[in-house]
């Protein structure tokens, strides 16, 4: 217990928490902002490769971080295409490797969540006079209860990875240190008992973040 | 008589397949149209083209004498309400089911919850106001359907099959209904239907529709006793 204290008002674990929540939050606006219209047109639309596209995207579902650590620190490297940009091991390219790792997941869940909606729906509502925004937004209000478990999926996907984390941000302490990477750390360093609560921290945060999308989503599930 | 829709020689694909070839149909403004057909004839498919949600390959569609491609495809729906044989009512409340074609109009609030009061009240919907339209029965489920299109106040009104799906008495009631409301407000019907009664009591013309093409067209009396050759007498089981 005593440990627990000692940690919780570490300013370091504040910070790495922070640190956390930001860059898996930002990760996963990006994502939410680049697979709802995504998933929704794959769901939606009909043209050539659709199919090609939904395999490549539920591949994407199930990509390792640390492959996806591993292109986005070679892309960023002194020497790869952007090593300009000189954004390895900073925030920047954690978010990057993230966005990678949380955009698939959402993009496909958002398809699967629209496609199990009646196709005749979007007869119907052009039949009262939608136009295809107002058609678009009334089918995600239609299926709002898989897409927030796509963001919650999406969310999930990032704010407990390890492997992109620390291959493009490098762990660097009070710069890209973030939970998971600081665990890993710990359990090297043979401090388990830190590593241990870091952990349940990290459990305890995922857990209210989930606590509360899952919250808002039952709260749409008891008005049906 | 004043024509609404003309039809001319339009033909219409899907999936590179002919499902339409008509080469001539009147829609006439205030009369209820009945289009009866086996299944699978293209009755549906003729139903999407008049709502402009099939484009024809061939052929033209005159609204009020000019060509339906002179106007806009938006503007063209949003005269017209479409009811399909399932209600796909949305997961909101009653009353925002039926406002929804009004909404998509941008109505102002007001005059939205007034239109809305008063079909819901016309089709005995007031006690249902703010349940949920998915947990409706199938009858009930129909006349939100239908009163999300009359709150339209459409010039074209589009029924696929309404009232397949319901257990006959209510179906007898809904079509009672119906029929009341369409004479009170003279709207414009086409209604696709497989079932003779159903189009003898609602329709002023019934056109039979025989492998996406239109054999027949008369008033029901003489369609059902006149049948113009032997396909329409096998179809009609004469």
């Amino acid at each position: 217990m005593e440990l627990f204290n000692t940690i919780f008002s570490d300013p370091e674990v504040l910070e790495v928490t922070l640190l956390s929540l930001k860059v898996s939050g930002i990760a996963t606006l990006i994502s939410v902002l680049l697979g709802l219209p995504f998933g929704t047109l794959l769901a939606l639309a009909k043209f050539p490769g659709r199919s090609f596209l939904l395999t490549v995207v539920n591949t994407g579902m199930a990509l390792p971080p640390v492959v996806v650590g591993l292109a986005v620190a070679m892309s960023l490297w002194r020497s790869g295409p952007f090593g300009d940009l000189r954004l390895i091991y900073t925030p920047t390219a954690i978010i990057i490797a993230q966005t990678i790792i949380a955009a698939p997941v959402v993009t496909g869940l958002t398809s699967a969540a629209l496609q199990q909606l009646d196709p005749r729906l979007q007869l119907q509502l052009l039949g009262l006079g939608a136009s295809t925004p107002q058609m678009v937004v009334t089918l995600w209000r239609e299926a709002r209860l898989p897409l927030l478990a796509a963001l919650m999926a999406g969310f999930g996907s990032v704010i407990s990875e390890v492997g992109a984390s620390m291959m493009v941000g490098g762990n660097i302490k009070g710069s890209t240190r973030v939970l998971t990477t600081a665990i890993v750390l710990e359990t090297n360093k043979g401090e388990f008992e830190r590593a241990v609560i870091l952990g349940i921290f990290l459990l305890i945060i995922t857990f209210l973040i989930n606590y509360a999308l899952t919250w808002i989503q039952q709260r749409g599930a008891k008005q049906r | 008589m004043n024509t609404l829709i003309e039809i001319k020689d339009l033909v219409v694909r899907r999936d590179k397949r002919q499902v339409l070839g008509i080469e001539s149909l009147c829609v006439h403004k205030g009369e209820v149209l009945a289009i009866v057909g086996p299944n699978g004839t293209g009755k549906s498919s003729l139903l999407l083209t008049l709502a402009r949600l099939l484009e024809p390959e061939e052929g033209d569609m005159l609204w009020n004498g000019a060509p339906y491609r002179q106007h806009n495809a938006l503007a063209y729906r949003r005269r017209i309400a479409l009811v399909l044989q399932e209600p796909l009512l949305l997961d909101t409340s009653v009353f925002e089911n039926v406002a929804i074609g009004l909404r998509f109009r941008g109505l102002p609030s007001n005059q939205v919850r007034e239109n809305v009061q008063n079909w819901l009240v016309r089709l005995g919907l007031e006690k249902l106001y703010d349940r949920n339209g998915a947990r409706l029965s199938g009858g009930e489920a129909q006349r939100v359907s239908l009163a999300r299109a009359f709150v339209l106040d459409p010039e074209l009104l589009l029924l696929d099959e309404p009232f397949s799906a319901l257990d006959a008495p209510t179906r007898l009631r809904l079509l009672h209904d119906l029929k009341t409301i369409l004479q009170e407000t003279d709207t414009t019907t086409v209604l696709i239907t497989h079932d003779f009664k159903e189009a003898a009591h609602l329709a002023s013309r019934v056109a039979v529709m025989l492998e996406g093409r239109i054999v027949q067209v008369g008033t029901p009396q003489q369609v059902f006793s006149n049948p113009a050759n032997p396909q329409v007498t096998a179809f009609l089981g004469m």
